[in-house]
């Protein structure tokens, strides 16, 4: 997208963002630390007339002074890293006042989706392109983690208590849903699939199953709430 | 070879040996648990079973007696017992029948491990165990439970035994400053225990309460919590991991310093700044365990902090680590083989755990292939190569001979080329999206492939731990005689001779001003030199 730091507004965007720089920031350390201690390997192997090490003799001063120095370092990464991490994290929890909101209790072992008019669905969360989503979860039954890898994001769901979690799906598309949290027998087959819809061909389904919910006629407020364009 | 004399053994060197012995066997049942696994995944649909439950079954022996039944116990039952006395010049450890309990009661909690396999329902709970999952399931967790219990109790009276004994019995003139790292890291690990193990006690024993008592400690309709266990669990888990590292990276400091004939570099911050560093933030760091699940945000940012700052104290380790090889005189047995690779795994698997610490990273990342992968490097890999560099370092003192160097390298090499394979294709899976703890994998029919590399891997690996057995058993029998000290080490075990008779030394030693267990470059080849016996002199304790 043309719009600057769009990776501030959308969790997935962010996290490619994130991840590269995590990586180079390791890449670096790991690098420079392997190549360090090959060279040592190779430098200081033992000779026939290098019996012994020759250990640098460190005065007091110089022994904190490579306790210090090398803590001060690490620390700044870590700072760094953190602040990132966190701004990346306010992303992933603060979910924008424009969305879709949809119910989703896991039980072994199906997704099953109930939206803001009463739609209910299991295994395929449709949505509409350009509008984000927010999932808030329970579990009738285990431990369950809806991950979309797609959009980088999981979160378990349990009894007793309401998790949630938030994406952004921009593009009429398939994403696959996975359980990530061993949860039984069937963990492994325990997937879904979320099917991202143009806005209007969203609306019409959502109106029309809406529909088939109250065979007696009524107004369709429901749907009408969630009509934005993309 | 008397076999009463061992099972009625109080000598700390043979109650080592008895947890070497169970520990390997304990990693050789696990091991073929993995085999099995990776079998089992080398195909999409079902190859070895068409039930997903014997997969789990296979998943749950392996994390748990990887973990409880062989790392644990080599590190802070074998080399603790057999290096700590000779290292501090102590005939034997401060309570020699506690310590024989200590190792029977271990054997005990590994054949009752073993035997949930023989019992009709087998748990399939993962090694974490998780309720609600652990007690709706028909697998029987009691035996977890009870083994948890045991193993848990022989290693609190362990630690109970060697703080005692490096306190009180340390041979005269050896200052805490003369300690070997090894010492040092194993008192670490050995506190960790004493402070944590009670929890993970309390987590495993409420499971078994809810399962069969009826209990609801963690039954949300009944006013209990879910989180509740995965807080407890990891509270003591995460630590854990300490108590795992801490001792590996202790035998490979030793290592090292021996085969680069060298001084510790800077040994004043890898004790009071790595290992002490490491105790101090131990215990608030678990929650990164807990970043998916549920948990309140101000913890996870919280614990996103303390964790990136374990990055310090381990790092302060890993530059000790390399320091020691600066003007060193490296040279290239075995042992120092196997430590070597540690430092490189060891990079790869720590390194690899800084995205993880990140909430927002692991929002994608957890439990999937990458954590895999991830902890098999920097935990499960790095820490088995210590275990085996150390058996060979410490194997001329304990059998008195000779391994077979060709066979010792040929086994190094298949398993360093073999974890390299596995694991880091486990972690670009896991990227990827491959999540953990899978039967089978329909959904990702991109990864056959990856997947069959994996297990051919996984087939070079268990072939070059076989080797290093095998190596160590006919060793046994009919190596070379080895000498008393083959490596030219200056620290204290090595100046008995091999193998240490029972009290380790005619008299008991004494150690000069000058020496040091580190004190290489000043002009001495053998430790003998540095040493004083003292018949004479009357010893404290
Ligand atoms: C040596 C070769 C090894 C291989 C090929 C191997 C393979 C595997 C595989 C394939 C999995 C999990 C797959 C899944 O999530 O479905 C796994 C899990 C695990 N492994 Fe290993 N492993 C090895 C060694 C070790 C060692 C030495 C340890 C020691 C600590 C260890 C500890 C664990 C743990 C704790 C788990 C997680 C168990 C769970 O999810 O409950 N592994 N291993
Ligand atoms: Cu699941
Ligand atoms: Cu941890």
């Amino acid at each position: 997208m043309a719009e600057p730091k769009a990776y501030l507004a959308d969790p997935a965007l962010g996290w490619d963002r994130l991840w590269h720089e995590v990586i180079v920031d390791i890449t670096i350390i790991g690098v420079l630390f392997a190549l360090l201690a090959a060279w040592f390997i190779w430098k200081y192997r033992r000779r026939p007339d290098r019996q012994q090490g020759e250990p640098p003799k460190l005065t007091p001063a110089a022994g904190v002074a490579w306790t210090v120095i090398p803590v001060f370092v690490f620390m700044a990464d870590d700072f760094f890293l953190a602040a990132n991490g966190w701004q990346l994290w306010n992303t992933y929890r603060d979910v924008p006042a424009e969305r879709m909101e949809v119910q989703l209790e896991s039980g072994m072992y199906s997704w099953d989706y109930t939206y803001a008019n009463g739609v209910k669905t299991q295994n395929e969360l449709r949505v509409p392109a350009g509008k984000p989503v927010v999932l808030r979860m329970t579990s009738r039954d285990t431990l369950h983690s809806h991950f979309i890898p797609d959009f980088r994001v999981k979160e378990d769901s349990m009894p007793g208590r309401v998790t949630y979690l938030w994406f952004h799906p921009k593009k009429p598309g398939e994403h696959l849903v996975t359980c990530a949290e061993y949860c039984g027998v069937m963990h492994s087959y325990m997937s879904g699939r979320i099917v991202v819809l143009p806005p209007q061909e969203f609306e019409d389904w959502y109106a029309a199953e809406a529909a088939k919910l109250q065979p007696v006629p009524a107004a369709k407020p429901a749907a009408k709430k969630t009509k934005k364009s993309a | 070879m008397n076999l009463k004399e061992w099972i009625f053994t109080t000598d700390h060197k043979r109650v080592g040996v008895l947890y070497l012995i169970g520990s390997i066997a304990a990693f050789g049942v696990a091991g073929v648990m993995a085999m099995l696994m990776r079998l089992e995944l080398s195909q999409l649909g079902p190859t070895l079973t068409a039930n997903p439950t014997q997969y789990n079954i296979w998943l749950y022996a392996h994390g748990a007696v990887m973990i409880l039944g062989f790392q644990i116990p080599a590190l802070t039952g074998f080399f603790a017992n057999y290096c700590i006395p000779l290292m501090i010049g102590a005939k034997d450890v401060a309570f020699p029948r506690v310590n024989a309990l200590s190792v029977w009661l271990f054997y005990v909690g590994i054949i009752l491990a073993i035997l949930t396999f023989f019992i009709p329902d087998p748990p399939d709970v993962m090694w974490t165990g998780y309720p609600p999952y652990s007690i709706l399931t028909t697998g029987n967790t009691a035996l977890y439970t009870f083994t948890v219990l045991i193993l848990g109790f022989a290693s609190i009276i362990g630690g109970v035994n060697f703080l005692t004994t490096v306190v009180y019995m340390r041979a005269p003139g050896l200052t805490w400053n003369k300690l070997n790292i090894f010492v040092w890291c194993t008192l670490a690990a050995f506190v960790l225990q004493l402070i944590f193990v009670p929890v993970l006690g309390t987590a495993v024993t409420l499971i078994s309460f809810d399962k069969y008592l009826g209990t609801h400690f963690f039954d949300p309709a009944r006013g209990g919590d879910v989180l509740t266990y995965q807080n407890l669990f990891w509270f003591y888990s995460h630590p854990a991991v300490y108590v795992i590292f801490l001792p590996f990276f202790g035998v490979v400091y030793e290592i090292v310093a021996t085969f680069a004939r060298n001084r510790v570099f800077n040994y004043a911050m890898v004790v009071y700044g790595g290992i002490f560093g490491i105790v101090a933030l131990s215990g608030v760091v678990w929650v990164h365990h807990l970043y998916v699940s549920g948990m309140a945000d101000w913890i996870r940012i919280g614990q996103m902090v303390t964790t990136l700052l374990i990055s310090v104290p381990v790092g302060l380790m890993v530059i000790g680590l390399v320091g020691t090889l600066y003007k060193g005189a490296i040279s290239f047995e075995t042992p120092m083989m196997y430590a070597l690779g540690v430092i490189f795994l060891f990079l790869i698997g720590g390194l690899t755990g800084i995205p993880l610490a990140l909430p927002s990273l692991t929002l994608h990342l957890s439990d999937t292939y990458y954590v895999v992968g991830h902890f098999h490097y920097v935990m499960a890999v790095a820490g088995t190569f210590a275990i085996f560099g150390g058996v060979y370092y410490w194997f001329p003192k304990i059998t008195g001979r000779m391994y077979s160097e060709f066979w010792g390298k040929a086994g190094f090499w298949l398993t360093f080329v073999g974890v390299n394979i596995v694991f880091w294709i486990m972690m670009d899976v896991g990227v990827k999206g491959m999540p953990r703890r899978y039967y089978d994998y329909a959904q990702f029919p991109q990864f056959e492939h990856a997947h069959q590399i994996m297990t051919f891997g996984a087939g070079i690996i268990g072939i070059g731990f076989a080797v290093a057995v095998i190596n160590w058993i006919v060793g046994a029998m009919r190596g070379k005689p080895a000498g008393d000290n083959p490596w030219g080490s200056m620290s204290l075990e090595w100046t008995t001779v091999s193998p240490p008779p029972h009290g380790n030394w005619p008299t008991p030693p004494s150690v000069s001003e000058e020496w040091h267990p580190y004190g290489y470059g000043d002009g001495r080849v053998s430790s003998d030199e540095a040493i004083l016996h003292t018949p004479d002199v009357p010893r404290v304790s």
